[in-house]
């Protein structure tokens, strides 16, 4: 359950955004999650509405928008849509696949007031 | 005149809000204490390695028998990180290394803060060995970074073959599989073969050593692993730090 660490992150992004730009409340928090990121996104929200509570984004809506998989083969150079880690190359069959995008968690932007 | 006020009402809800863009990833305030730690380790040369697996796959047996058979002929220390109880930090003293035991409480991972105030309380010594043996979980440390030169994890025998297909995260974030418990193979039906051929699938720079703390099977390749880290991280300490 490291989603309960991400949730707690995420929280210290928006208080240190909050102090340098000065908002007193998140209404809406807009999260980017790779398909390929290491995160379950149903105890994400259950950590998101616990660790907000009494906090600027207490009752913020959390809109996740997932990001596709992308991997690139080491030998044929084919890119490609990448859906899990142990996937092969779909042009050669390689699995030597490096992942290019489709992995990370990044709050992109927040609605606030 | 009243649409007009209604109007003006609605702007006004509106301009109360507004978007603030931050395009921060998340784990953003990890990496930054990660990078911290690694800039210190490397300031002092010391070669430190992040250990990850299930529980039960013989970690801190295998830290034990590393820690006696380098017999002081490699300054290290040891961080232990478990949910409870000081056990394994006691297992690591009475093996003549210093070691300091983070508890975790509910959480299921070590992350690079908590490693930074351990590596600061520890006093580590120049060109040394830090052995970092994290929480027993093969999921959430591999989202964390805490500064080391290599993730190695450790895969039993006693488990399943496809545990790397499973858990592809951490295989995928590790430089070095040990294969632990070897010596129990003859008793069971689980394939090394296929076990390596799957974590490969997931990454396939992933260097392997089969090994077994009980036997030894293994050992002087993994403790020479080690020792070619330590060199290497010795010798690439910036000149300023040796004054």
């Amino acid at each position: 359950m490291h989603e309960m660490s991400l949730a707690e992150n995420m929280l210290q992004l928006i208080e240190d955004a909050a102090y340098q730009q000065g908002f007193t409340r998140v209404k809406t928090v807009w999260l980017e999650i790779g398909q390929l990121a290491c995160v379950e996104q149903e105890s994400l929200r259950f950590g998101f509405d616990v660790v907000t509570r009494g906090s600027i984004a207490e009752q913020a809506r959390l809109e996740i928008i997932e990001t596709a998989g992308q991997g690139r083969c080491g030998k044929c150079a084919q890119s490609f849509p990448l859906a899990a880690l142990y996937e092969s190359c779909p042009a050669c069959g390689s699995y030597d696949v490096k992942v290019t995008g489709g992995d990370g968690m990044r709050v992109k932007e927040l609605e606030v007031e | 005149m009243r649409f007009r006020s209604h109007e003006a009402k609605a702007e006004t809800a509106v301009s109360t809000s507004r978007i603030v863009k931050l395009e921060q990833d998340i784990l953003a305030k990890n990496n930054g204490y990660a990078e911290a730690n690694r800039r210190y380790l490397s300031a002092y040369g010391i070669f430190a390695l992040n250990l990850v697996s299930s529980p039960g796959s013989g970690k801190t047996t295998l830290l034990v028998k590393t820690i006696l058979a380098l017999n002081g002929t490699q300054p290290l220390a040891v961080i232990e990180g478990d949910q409870q109880t000081e056990n394994d930090a006691a297992r690591i003293r009475a093996a003549g290394a210093p070691a300091l035991q983070i508890n975790t409480g509910k959480g299921c991972h070590l992350d690079a803060q908590m490693v930074g105030q351990a590596m600061q309380q520890l006093g580590l010594q120049d060109d040394s060995l830090l052995l970092i043996e994290n929480v027993g979980n093969l999921v959430c440390p591999a989202s964390f970074d805490l500064g080391e030169a290599h993730k190695v994890v450790i895969l039993s025998v006693t488990e399943g073959e496809d545990k790397p297909l499973k858990y592809p995260d951490m295989f995928s974030a590790a430089d070095l599989m040990l294969l632990n418990k070897c010596d129990l193979l003859p008793h069971l039906e689980f394939d090394a073969d296929l076990a390596i051929e799957y974590a490969h699938r997931i990454n396939p720079r992933l260097q392997v050593i089969r090994i077994s703390a009980i036997s030894g099977e293994g050992m002087t390749e993994w403790l020479e692993w080690i020792r070619e880290g330590c060199c290497n991280a010795a010798a690439a300490k910036p000149e300023a730090s040796l004054g």
